[in-house]
Order: structure tokens, then sequence, then C-alpha cells
């Protein structure tokens, strides 16, 4: 019952979110603002990570192909659909539910344990229109993130198959461009976009509605990460059955 | 004049406020003392329209809270200027973006005649050098005259502050508590303050209302107060040392 009534209070706030739009040319300041915060912020973090996850992936793949049959190619076959399927779009939001969900968290937390949003409320502000929606607006941009993640996740497989000594450079392009099926893109970008709600609105929830003090923020950001997590892997299981099977 | 009929308001089935009828006046600063745990803030937050009272109601210079529509309610929120009891200032904008805020969300001014506005009431409020400043950078007494300057800043009717003075030095408060009379009388705007402080209820107190375990207990003005023979009040006033001390020594005919 508990979760229900979560779930449903998580609904109600995407109501409010979408109702009594703020001023446009505020909206507009607070947008940029969230994107430099969240996108731009993520970018180094995000780059840093799909390059060593990619090369490890790459290493992985070769230390794996013992058979001399298998060619070699398959390490960059392997590399491009493990990266783009799932490390880019799902490994990378589970990290970005720490950064970005526990940031989102403690910020909005914070304005609540404050008494920032009730200010807000008493001006007349629609404070989750306020505060949510130019996050959601700025998290539209994730894919974007992640395009790149894929893109240099490639490049560090690259980098680690070819200068490990595990295949030439020929062998790797050549697996990379091997039964390539374009909606595998698709299918990723879909994830992708429907992660960047989660990861915008789940710690958004569990910010807005903490009740307590110092201590309290700390144990909903915690919680946000652990939510966010768990959406995001059961989402990944569902769209993957749907989109895939 | 804000007028409360009967209002009661209660969280979990435990009730806090039981039936509060009282009104306040417009260019008097009207004050609501009593005990932690009496009410105090959740009857302020019941006047803010933060809270819905169960039963009763709240007319705003004849218009009833409870029968105005969304529209209606949204703007006479823009009617009202609050001082919380932390400032509530929004910490990534400084001092000169805080008390623009309100006037950016609801005017169509142009920049520089919000600047002006803005400088007008720093300066109102003393704090002319202080604009780029951002919250954490300045003193608590400074934060609470910046959310004085960005409760007044749109020129409200109605002027609501919690415990302004929880947590300054007895000078400062006193400061505040003159700074929130002055401004009362000049804008001839209605004012209720939060507190249990003996200092404000002795500066400024024109209009008195003592909560007592949700009831409204007594009413009155500073000069009464010392003058009633309610228990709950003369418990209350009498709770500091150096009041009863004066007491004592006034008993005693020194």
């Amino acid at each position: 019952m508990f979760y229900l009534d979560d779930i449903g209070r998580y609904f109600l706030m995407l109501k409010g979110v979408f109702s009594r739009m703020t001023k446009g040319s505020v909206l507009r300041n607070l947008i940029l603002k969230e994107i430099d915060d969240l996108i731009i912020g993520s970018m180094g973090i995000t780059v840093f990570l799909a390059f060593f996850i990619g090369a490890v992936v790459a290493i992985q793949t070769a230390l794996n192909l013992t058979n001399p049959l298998i060619p070699k190619q398959l390490i960059g076959f392997a590399s491009r659909q493990s990266i783009i399927l799932e490390f880019a779009p799902t490994f990378l939001s589970v990290i970005m539910a720490g950064k970005v969900g526990s940031f989102i968290t403690s910020s909005i937390g914070t304005m609540r344990v404050t008494e920032q949003i009730d200010a807000l409320e008493v001006m007349g502000i629609n404070s989750l229109n306020y505060l949510v929606f130019p996050k959601i607006i700025a998290m539209l941009m994730y894919p974007f993130v992640i395009a790149i993640a894929m893109f240099v996740g490639i490049f560090g497989a690259y980098i680690a198959g070819v200068y490990g000594g595990f295949l030439s450079s020929v062998d790797f392009i050549t697996g990379l461009q091997e039964e390539f099926i374009p909606y595998h893109l698709v299918y990723a970008f879909i994830k992708t976009f429907i992660y960047a709600i989660l990861l915008a609105t789940i710690p958004s929830f569990h910010g807005y509605y903490m009740k307590g003090g110092a201590l309290e923020v700390g144990k909903a950001s915690t919680t946000a990460f652990v939510w966010t997590t768990v959406v995001i892997i059961i989402a990944n299981y569902i769209l993957t059955q749907l989109l895939l099977s | 004049m804000i007028e409360v009929t009967n209002l009661h308001k209660g969280f979990n089935g435990e009730k806090i406020l039981k039936g509060i009828t009282t009104s306040f006046e417009r260019g008097k600063t009207n004050l609501i003392i009593g005990t932690s745990g009496s009410g105090k803030t959740v009857f302020l937050k019941c006047l803010l329209g933060l809270f819905t009272p169960e039963q009763g109601n709240i007319c705003y210079d004849g218009a009833t809270y409870s029968d105005l529509n969304t529209e209606q309610k949204r703007d006479l929120r823009e009617q009202m200027g609050m001082v919380f009891q932390g400032s509530a200032l929004f910490d990534s904008m400084t001092v000169e973006e805080n008390v623009m805020f309100p006037l950016q969300m609801f005017t169509k001014q142009k920049k520089d005649e919000m600047q002006d506005r803005v400088h007008q009431v720093l300066q109102r409020v003393n704090l002319e050098n202080a604009e780029k400043k951002l919250p954490s950078e300045i003193s608590g007494g400074m934060q609470k005259r910046v959310a004085i300057a960005r409760a007044i800043v749109t020129r409200p009717k109605y002027l609501f502050c919690d415990e302004p003075n929880s947590g300054l030095d007895p000078r400062t408060a006193i400061v505040i508590d003159n700074l929130i009379k002055e401004i009362t009388e000049e804008y001839d705007i209605i004012t209720m303050i939060n507190t249990h402080d003996m200092n404000s209820v002795m500066e400024i107190g024109e209009k008195i209302v003592f909560l007592q375990k949700g009831h409204l207990e007594w009413e009155g003005d500073k000069s009464q107060i010392f003058q009633t023979d309610n228990k709950a009040v003369t418990d209350f006033v009498y709770s500091s040392n150096l009041f009863k001390k004066v007491r004592d020594a006034q008993l005693k005919g020194l």
C-alpha cells in the first residue's frame, strides 16, 4: 500500500509539473541553467567512463576468444553491440542516477528544508513547474550525451583492441561494420529518452516530498538513487522485451 | 482587514487549531504569540493558504479564501509577502536577484525599472552595498532584511513574518522589529508576526493574539498584556526571569 501511495503521488506530481506554467523568460533561463548543471556538467564523467568501459569490453571479448576459428573481427562487432545496446544507455544511466539524481534530490530537498519551496508557493508560483519542468526539458538533451558516450566507448574499444595487440585496425573496423542494424540505435535512443525522463522525475519526487532536516536530505538522495536505478533496470527489461523480441 | 472565523486544522487526526476567531487590521503590526506547539505556525500557514483549514473561513478584505477559484487564489497570493523564519532566500541567487525575483515573475517591467525598484527597497532596509553578495556571504540579520525587502518589493497588501528575529542578537532583533513596524505604517499593509519574543511584544505589539494548545486564549495590545489576569498569558509573559524580576520589583514598590 505504501508503494502504491508513492506511485500515485509520483503521477500527481507529474500532473502538477505540467500545470500553471512559469513565465517564459524565467523558464528559459532556468532551462539553460539546468542544461549546464545536468548535461554539460555530466559530460566529463560520461566520456571518461565510456572510454574505459569500451576498452574493457574489447579486452574482455578478446581474452575470451580462445577458439582460433572465431574471427578477430568479432571483437569489434561485440564491442559495438555491447556499447550501443546496453553499456552506453543503461550502464551510464545507472551511474547518472547517482550523479544527476543525487544532485537533483539534494538541491530540491535543501530547498524544501530551508522553506524556499514554501517561499515559491506563497508567491503564487507553481513550485513543481518552476523546479521540475526545467529539469525534464534539460534532460531531453541526455540522448546527445549518450550518443557521445557511444562514440567514445567504441573509440576506447578500438584503442584497447588495436594498441593492446589483440587485433588489427582493419579487423576492428570490419567487425564494427558487420551486420549493423540501424534499428538497434533507435532502440537505444528510445531507452535513453525514457531513462532521461526517469532521471529527472524520480529524484525530483524524492527531493520535493522529503520531510525533515539535513540528515533526511542525505537519506532522500540515497533513496532516490536506489529507486531510480531499480526503475531503470525494470524499464530496461520491459523496453527490451517490447522493442527487440 | 483579515477576518478569521472558527478556524480548525489538524494533522493525522490530531487537532492543532481549535476554532480560532479573530481579525487583523490594516496598518497595524499584529502579533501571534504562544509557546512552542501552540499552533502559531499552522495558523500563519493557514492564513497564507499553504494549509487548507478543515473548518472555518478566512476573509481577506471581504473575499473569503475558500470561495475563490484557483486564479483568484493565485492573484491573492501575489498580494502577500512572507518573511520566513530562516529567511528562505534562494541560495543560488544574489541579494539583488532574490529581491528582483517576484518582480520578474509577476510584472512586465523592464530590467532597469526592476533594478530601480530593487535599489529602492534595499535602500529602505539599509542594504545598498550587499546587492551582489550571495545569501551565504551575509549575516543572519542582513538575510532577514533581504527577506523583508523581497517580501515588500511588489508592494503587497499583506505581510506575514514567521519569527522574524529568531536567532538574532537582541540589538539586531529590535532593528528588524522596528523596520517591520515602520514598513507596515509606510505601506499601510496588514502585518502578521508570529513570535514568542517578549521584546517584540513590547516594541511593536499593536494587536496581540495569544494561542494556547490551538485555542485563542487571549487578545489585546502591548499595554494590556501586562495587566491581564489570564493565567496562561501571565505564565507565558513572566516565564522570563527579567520580566519576573521587574514585576516583583513593581509589587515591592521599588
